[in-house]
């Protein structure tokens, strides 16, 4: 089993994030189930999402406590939150920054790539400029990082679950994709 | 797993436990759904509500002023023999109650998912099934649930046992862990549906047309205690008709469920009882220690109205020790789960020693951690120490007189 901890802002479309990806993983007939901690989804305040997958059915439900991965759409939380609490050995942080982030911000040996999402949503007309929807061009860059489905099946999952702009989340999960960084591994 | 799938019985599709709901309530063809919005359920209703917007399902949708309204607008389409739903949580659940004993004692065939939330004060949302279970007494067949597959194929279900039994259904699902958590679920075709339930053929409904009494006062002391025992007695026939029920589905739909399951629990000397999400995550801590040679097995309680007392009996008997997990408290006494397989375990001569744990109320993660420490406190101790067992909350700071 896999299991991926979204860290965003109310509004970035962590919740989401997750919906599509697991959409994706069973497009690839893998068993996923994607949640959120519930109850506190209001917009600008952090946010929790969670992702399990298995080629087998999943038991275990509720927050993840000790992630395999973690991606985060909003690069201010790193300060507030403790995001990368729990985080197995090897894990990989994925994270929406538009500098390179810094490796002493992170517990020693992490391994973190990243992505401008937030100017590649910005560039797609995702959100507003002042507060991009970030969540498909992180998943675009999650995915080229960690190997979970393929860019098809996430394009797929895209254009099925969001409501409008489906061609323009499809760019924007492209753009991270093909410029997804890594600053530390 | 989609390698297993018969794909000429459905399609998977990737579906909250709410929205579950509403797509087996579509594929249902219900013919009348009132409802007011409450959190943790509204998803359930909005999704039905967009449904009827649409033509998918034809029906009418009332939205009514209150929780009271609703459940006295879906027994009065009941009375005249139209399939009726509705959903609720928490507080709409407390203020439908009145209605509850209406159509529980009245023998009103309805379904009504209630997602698991808690009961204010404080007003809150997460999960834990006081609401619910403090349903037992009002005469509604009552089931939880522990995946969203469960959750549309129980839905499912309710609509032929209630409609033959004329016994209304209450369906339960934990919030979040299930209302709010997407999984693949198996959406089958409609014409299996249609073919898995018949429509209803009441021998009395109301018809202004054709006057007659259904309720009324003044009738004898005597009579009315017989309609009690009717009641009581139908819940019991109605638990006979779902292993039919069970049985008629399997066959269209190639799955099948139990009032309980039995897991790994054949030598096993310690057995988890526990119902909805709380059986999911029990049945990955058995694997995992029967992996370390442990004989532990679960039971997972799936119907708790009529209460599967002798199934449980059985299902106990070889066992040393029993851990009960319950995720609801009846205040001053204990957990509601555990209080009921006391009382089907007390005139047996070979009975296991029961412990009795309250855990995950409020919302309270219950982790695979926890069931362990709590089958690791059943193995250390001969006998409870306390009736009731408080888990994952720390120690208690007794209160103290103002």
């Amino acid at each position: 089993m896999i299991e991926i901890r979204f860290h965003g802002r109310g509004g970035q479309g962590a919740v989401v994030a997750c919906d599509i990806l697991a959409l994706a993983l069973l497009k690839e007939h893998q068993y996923a189930q994607a949640s959120s901690l519930f109850g506190a989804e209001r917009r600008g305040a952090p946010v929790q999402a969670f992702l399990r997958t298995d080629p087998d059915r999943v038991l275990i439900r509720g927050e993840i406590f000790k992630p395999d991965h973690i991606v985060i759409l909003d690069p201010t939380l790193i300060k507030n939150v403790p995001v990368t609490a729990g985080l197995k050995p090897g894990g990989w942080i994925v994270m929406n920054s538009a500098s390179r982030p810094k490796a002493s911000d992170f517990p020693p040996g992490s391994k973190i790539a990243f992505c401008d999402a937030g100017a590649i949503a910005a560039k797609h007309g995702l959100g507003s400029p002042q507060s991009p929807i970030v969540n498909t061009a992180i998943l675009g860059g999650l995915i080229k990082v960690i190997k979970l489905v393929s860019l098809d099946s996430l394009a797929n999952a895209i254009r099925e679950i969001v409501p409008g702009r489906k061609e323009e989340n499809v760019a924007a999960a492209k753009g991270a994709y093909e410029s997804i960084q890594i600053a530390a591994s | 797993m989609a390698s297993s799938v018969d794909r000429t019985k459905g399609t998977y599709v990737m579906l909250s436990g709410n929205h579950a709901v509403s797509n087996a309530v579509r594929l249902s063809r219900v013919q009348v759904v009132s409802a007011y919005p409450i959190t943790p359920q509204t998803p359930i209703v909005e999704k039905i509500s967009e449904f009827v917007s649409s033509g998918e399902l034809k029906a009418r949708f009332i939205p009514a002023e209150s929780e009271h309204s609703v459940l006295a607008a879906v027994s009065g389409a009941s009375s005249v023999g139209a399939r009726t739903f509705t959903a609720t949580s928490r507080q709409g659940l407390m203020y439908m109650e009145e209605v509850v004993h209406w159509i529980g004692r009245g023998m009103l065939p309805m379904v009504m998912a209630v997602v698991d939330a808690l009961i204010g004060a404080p007003p809150d949302n997460w999960t834990e099934q006081d609401s619910s279970l403090y349903q037992r007494d009002t005469g509604w067949m009552i089931f939880y649930c522990e995946t969203n597959q469960e959750v549309f194929d129980t839905i499912i279900q309710a609509f032929r046992i209630t409609e033959k039994m004329s016994v209304p259904v209450m369906v339960c699902l934990d919030g979040s862990y299930l209302s709010h958590t997407s999984e693949p679920v198996l959406v089958p075709d409609i014409a299996l549906v249609d073919k898995y339930l018949p429509g209803r053929k009441d021998a009395i409904v109301a018809d202004p047309k054709k006057p007659h009494r259904l309720f009324g006062p003044a009738m004898s002391q005597e009579f009315n205690a017989k309609l009690r025992r009717r009641t009581h007695e139908a819940l019991e026939t109605a638990a006979e008709f779902r292993k039919t029920a069970d049985r008629e589905f399997e066959s269209i739909f190639g799955r099948s469920y139990d009032d309980i399951e039995c897991y790994k629990t054949e030598d096993a000397e310690t057995i988890v009882v526990a119902m909805s999400t709380v059986a999911g995550t029990s049945r990955f801590v058995v694997d995992r220690l029967r992996e370390s040679g442990q004989k532990v097995g679960l039971v997972k309680v799936r119907m708790f109205r009529p209460f599967p007392g002798n199934r449980l009996v059985e299902a106990l008997k070889n066992a040393k020790k029993v851990a009960v997990i319950d995720r609801n408290l009846s205040y001053g006494h204990g957990g509601i789960l555990c209080m009921e397989l006391k009382a089907s375990l007390y005139n047996e001569k070979k009975r296991p020693t029961v412990f009795g744990y309250v855990a995950g109320i409020c919302g309270v993660p219950i982790t695979p951690e926890l069931i362990m420490q709590i089958i690791a406190d059943t193995n250390a101790k001969e006998t409870p120490e306390e009736e009731l067992i408080w888990m994952g909350i720390g120690k208690s700071e007794k209160v103290k007189a103002v």
